[in-house]
This record gives structure tokens, sequence and C-alpha cells, in this order.
């Protein structure tokens, strides 16, 4: 279905701005700059909300399985397995149960999110040193202060990493939730594969693409920020 | 071992009866039918090889550990009824390598505890520093991270976490096994230092043998499933071990050890010595020689503190008393170990001057003053055995 429609609105287009076919990647997104930018923003976010969601189900999960090596092995290659579906399949098989648009998106986004989430989470709880819980739990802290004021604490940096991680990840399959009529620059990227051939095809999937790898980076800064507010002077590698 | 601070204790009896350990799916108890009583107020010392069940009776204490069948009592009340983080709130706790929150500061770490138990934050800021204190860290450190600090430290801010609520309990586990000798022996005293003051009931883990002779005012040698082979105070240890085992983990030199536990104080000193003073001429000392019939005196400046050797033979050329004779080289004080009067006399050759607090001459020590005095402990615990067996089994 997309094939035709895209077709015919892209030869339309191509007629259209005949004259000025030819303009480089950089006028390109000039021009379409306002449409790009609400374009990123939703991608970003639409990106962050689920890596949010797929952060807390990811530590929760991680926190429940962490002392079980059975379980912790088991969540890990459950969240591994998700992770070796083609997204491009994944979301095509959500459609028919959830729809088009935001559902199939976020559903998707949070299943891909966990692995590295859960998988940090294990390692950074499992690295703890055994000497410090024991200690904290002789000098009269509960199981549930070890874990929020010790074991959550320490095993942070490496949760955070997981969370940039995936995040980074998901700038890239978010762009694929287009073809389920998701947000964000993947909407750029394939219409402009779709019209391959015609004028500004190539820029238009090439400007949704450097949208990605941008916004990617921006929100990879952010995060070194945030690791450096959020981690104790004490543990700071 | 001098009873005379009895008004100061702040430490509670603990008593174990017939404390069982067993972990499902083993045949052997990890802990079998363990039984003692800790004098409030005393460092008892578990001491056994490793595996042998001594961290497990340790922890079990504080309830790390649950036990499997038996009493826990501490200070009067049963440690298996109170809730287990209530409970070990109340105790404290330091271990190897120190185990502080390396997220937390100095400060932090200190302030644990106290405010676990609900405590306002004033009152936790003046404990850290009284803390800091106690355990002659600088009030600097508290806002530095553990990374920060070097082994000694740490183990120090530990001490200072574990005491920081007041416990009357205190239990360690080998909380000095990770640090350098020198920083070990400086722990230890510190130690040594801060139990004179608070007398806490201590529990301290350690296979070092030595340790647990510096540091306990008793030691339970321990044996396979925790088994006390011999609990005793360390000179009686030391004197006559029990059996062969303990024998063997007292290793070589049990006498020189049983020097590190005698101070000079202890002993009789001899005083028949001839001393004179720096204004004293020849003539006088050659004739007081003469009438105690001896050949040789010792020089004492006008502060009564030993200066010099003199021989009878050097009078001779003398003119006066001020520069005559062998400078004295190690003099011991009355503080001192036995061991410390040993080496001070293989290095005067025969006798050392003993000195008192502010360094005056009070007596001399010599080898014969060191055999007999082993001789004596030796026999004192020749019988141990007939009456402590059954206090230990």
């Amino acid at each position: 279905m997309p094939d035709s429609s895209g077709r015919t609105h892209g030869s339309a287009v191509a007629v259209t701005i005949a004259g000025v076919a030819i303009v480089s990647i950089w006028e390109f997104i000039g021009q379409r700059w306002n449409v790009l930018v609400p374009e990123a923003l939703l991608h970003a976010s639409a990106v962050l909300q689920c890596t949010l969601i797929a952060a807390v189900l990811g530590v929760l999960l991680g926190v429940l399985v962490y002392r079980s090596p059975a379980g912790s092995a088991i969540a890990t290659a459950l969240t591994s397995a998700i992770l070796t579906i083609p997204s491009f399949a994944l979301i095509g098989l959500l459609i028919p149960v959830l729809g088009l648009g935001v559902p199939p998106t976020v559903v998707a986004l949070v299943l891909y999110g966990l692995l590295p989430i859960v998988r940090n989470t294990i390692v950074g709880l499992d690295g703890v040193d055994p000497a410090i819980t024991d200690a904290a739990r002789g000098i009269g802290m509960g199981r549930a202060v070890v874990l929020t004021r010790v074991e959550l604490r320490l095993a942070w940096p490496a949760i955070l990493a997981g969370i940039r991680v995936s995040t980074q990840l998901l700038m890239g399959i978010a762009a694929i939730a287009a073809y389920a009529k998701g947000p964000g620059l993947g909407t750029e990227i394939f219409s402009g594969l779709v019209r391959a051939g015609s004028a500004n095809a190539t820029n238009e999937a090439l400007a949704g693409t450097l949208g990605v790898v941008v916004l990617a980076l921006v929100v990879d800064g952010i995060y070194v920020i945030i690791s450096r507010l959020t981690t104790s002077r004490g543990i700071r590698v | 071992m001098s009873e005379t601070t009895d008004q100061k204790i702040s430490g509670v009896e603990i008593e174990l009866a017939e404390v069982t350990k067993r972990y499902a799916g083993q045949k052997t108890p990890a802990v079998d039918g363990f039984s003692m009583t800790i004098p409030a107020g005393e460092t008892i010392v578990f001491v056994g090889p490793s595996g042998c069940g001594k961290t497990t009776t340790m922890k079990m204490i504080n309830r790390l550990i649950e036990p499997t069948s038996g009493q826990i009592t501490i200070g009067g009340e049963s440690a298996l009824k109170i809730d287990p983080d209530q409970l070990r709130r109340r105790i404290g706790y330091a271990i190897q390598q120190a185990g502080l929150f390396p997220h937390l500061t100095v400060a932090q770490n200190i302030a644990v505890v106290p405010g676990l138990l609900g405590w306002d934050k004033k009152k936790v800021r003046d404990r850290v520093v009284e803390m800091l204190d106690l355990v002659g860290l600088d009030e600097e450190f508290a806002g530095r991270f553990p990374r920060q600090l070097s082994g000694g430290q740490q183990q120090r801010v530990g001490v200072a976490r574990a005491l920081a609520a007041d416990p009357p309990v205190l239990l360690m586990d080998e909380p000095f096994g990770a640090v350098d000798p020198i920083t070990r022996g400086n722990l230890q005293d510190e130690l040594l230092r801060l139990q004179a003051e608070l007398r806490k009931t201590i529990v301290f883990v350690t296979h070092d043998f030595d340790e647990a002779v510096k540091l306990g005012d008793r030691i339970a040698v321990l044996g396979n499933q925790s088994k006390i082979l011999q609990y005793d105070t360390p000179e009686a240890i030391l004197a006559n071990p029990a059996d062969d085992t303990v024998a063997g983990f007292v290793g070589a030199g049990a006498s020189l050890k049983q020097l590190t536990l005698m101070r000079v104080r202890d002993v009789e000193l001899k005083t028949d010595l001839v001393t004179v003073s720096t204004e004293d001429t020849p003539a006088d000392v050659r004739q007081k020689l003469t009438n105690a019939r001896k050949t040789y005196a010792l020089v004492l400046d006008r502060r009564n503190r030993p200066l010099r050797w003199l021989h009878v033979r050097e009078l001779a050329s003398a003119g006066s008393l001020a520069t005559v004779g062998r400078p004295v080289g190690d003099t011991v004080s009355v503080q001192s170990t036995l061991q410390d009067a040993l080496e001070a006399i293989l290095t005067e050759g025969g006798n050392a001057a003993v000195t008192g607090g502010r360094g005056e001459y009070v007596g001399t020590i010599d080898i014969r003053t060191v055999t007999d005095t082993i001789q004596q402990v030796r026999e004192e615990h020749e019988n141990d055995h007939e009456n402590s067996a059954g206090g230990a089994g």
C-alpha cells in the first residue's frame, strides 16, 4: 500500500519542482527545516519516553533476578532473543495486533530497549563487593534499604550506561517505526526511500538519517552530563 | 587483666548456649553445640584455622547467620526474639577491608547507624566529629571518600562507623587482616587504647595467634565445627596449651610470646645495685663498692636518671665522675613488656636499668628475673586443665 501511494506522491513532487530538482543536501535541509525540526523533536520524545519505560521495567526485572544465576540467565536470554528479531519484522507483526501509529512503536521500542538495561542492571548489582553488602546488613540496614541506598547506588554507573546504549539503539530503531506510521524522522527516510530515483528523494532520506545521527550525538552528550551529576564522586571513574 | 576499672564497663555479657548451625544438604553441622559465656567489657578473640566456623559463630551473634538451634543472650535479652535489623543496630560490626560504602563520604559512612536509629541531624554531626577524634583521624577527613584513604585510615573509619551509635557489643571479623604489618600493629595499639577507655564487649575473629595474644583478655582456640579447644587467658594458653592442636596453633616461641604479655612493673626488681651521683668523688665510690662487695656501680644524674655504668677499674684513672664509665645504652621503663626488658638485658650484657614514670632509676632487671617469671607462670597454669576442661567443653 505505501508503495503505490508513495510512487504517485513522488512523481507529483518531481513534476512540480522539476526546475530546481537538484538541490544540495544542505539547501534541502534549509528548505525543509520547519518540517524536520518538529519531526526530530517527536523522534527524540518518542525515544526518550520509551527509554524511560524500558529503564523502569529493565531495572525492575534486573532487581528481581540478579540474586539468582538461573533467573539472570533467563532474563538476559529472553531480552537478547527480542533483540534478534529484525525490527522491521517485529513492527510489521505488531501492526495487525495493535494497529498503526503510537502503540506498536512504543511496544517495539520498549522491548528493544530492555536488553542493555536488564543486562547492565544485573552486571552492576552483581559487581557490588559482597563485603559492602555484608557490612550494610551487619550494621542494621534492611534488605530494601541495602538495595536502594547501597546496591543500586553502586550499580548506577553501569545501569546508566545500559540506559545510554538503549537510547542509542532506539534512536535507530525508532526510524523504522515510521513503517507503522509512527512519529519521527523515520517518516523522512521512508518517504525518501520509497521515492528513490525521483528528485530530492536521496536528500530526503539523507536528511532524515542525518537528523537521527545528530539527535543521537546530542542526546549522548546529555547523558555524559547526567552521568556526572548523578554519580557519587566516590565511585566516579 | 586488671579489674580495677569495672565502673566504666559499657559492654554487656553475651551468652551462647548450645548454638548450632546446620546448612541444608550438609551432613556435619558448620557449628556444633557452641556454648560460651563472654563477660561484659572483655575482648574475646576467636582464633582458629580458616574454615573452622569461627566467623560463622560470630555472625550468629548478630544473626547475619541464623542459628539452627540454641540460645543467644545479649545483656540478658534473647537475641533471637528481637528484629534482626534492630538487633544489628545495637551491635557494632567491623570487617576486613572495612566494607565502607564507596559512594558515601567518611562522615556519611559514620552517620549511617545513627541515621537508621533516627537521631537528629545536629546530634549525628557532633557524633561524627567525636568518632573521628576517637579513632585518631583529623576532622578534614569527614568530606573525603573511602578511596581517597589509605587502608589503615579506612579501617579506622570502619571502627568509627561500628562504634557510632555507642553499641555495647562490637563484633570484629579479621578487621586488620588486609593491612601491612606496621599499620596493623598501630591499629592493634589503637584498639587496645580505645578498649581501655570504652570497655565494650568485643568479639574479635582472627587466624593470627599473635594478634589474639596481643588483643585478647581471653582467647578461644577453635577447632573444626567451632569446637572450643581451649578458652582461657593468653597467659594460660601460652603457659599450658590444652592439647597438641592448640600447641601447634600457639606455634614456636610460646615463652617469648608470654614475655609480651607481662610488664616490668609486674615483676620484682633488684635494688642491690650500687648507685652513685655525679657529684660523688671517686674515693667515695670506691668505698661504697668495697662495702657492698661489688665491682661496678651505676652513675645517676641530678634527677636520678641512669647515666653510665662504672667499673671499679675505671676509677683509678678518673679525676671526677662527670665523664668516666660506659654510657647506659638501653633502659627499660616499668611500663615496658618483659620482651623489651629481655632485649635491653641482651644489649646491656646482663643487667638492664629500670626507670619509673619520670625516667628516674627504680632498680635493675636481669635474665634470672625473666626466667624465674616464666617458670612461675608455667607452674601457676600447670594444673589448669583439670579445672578448665569442663568449663571450656
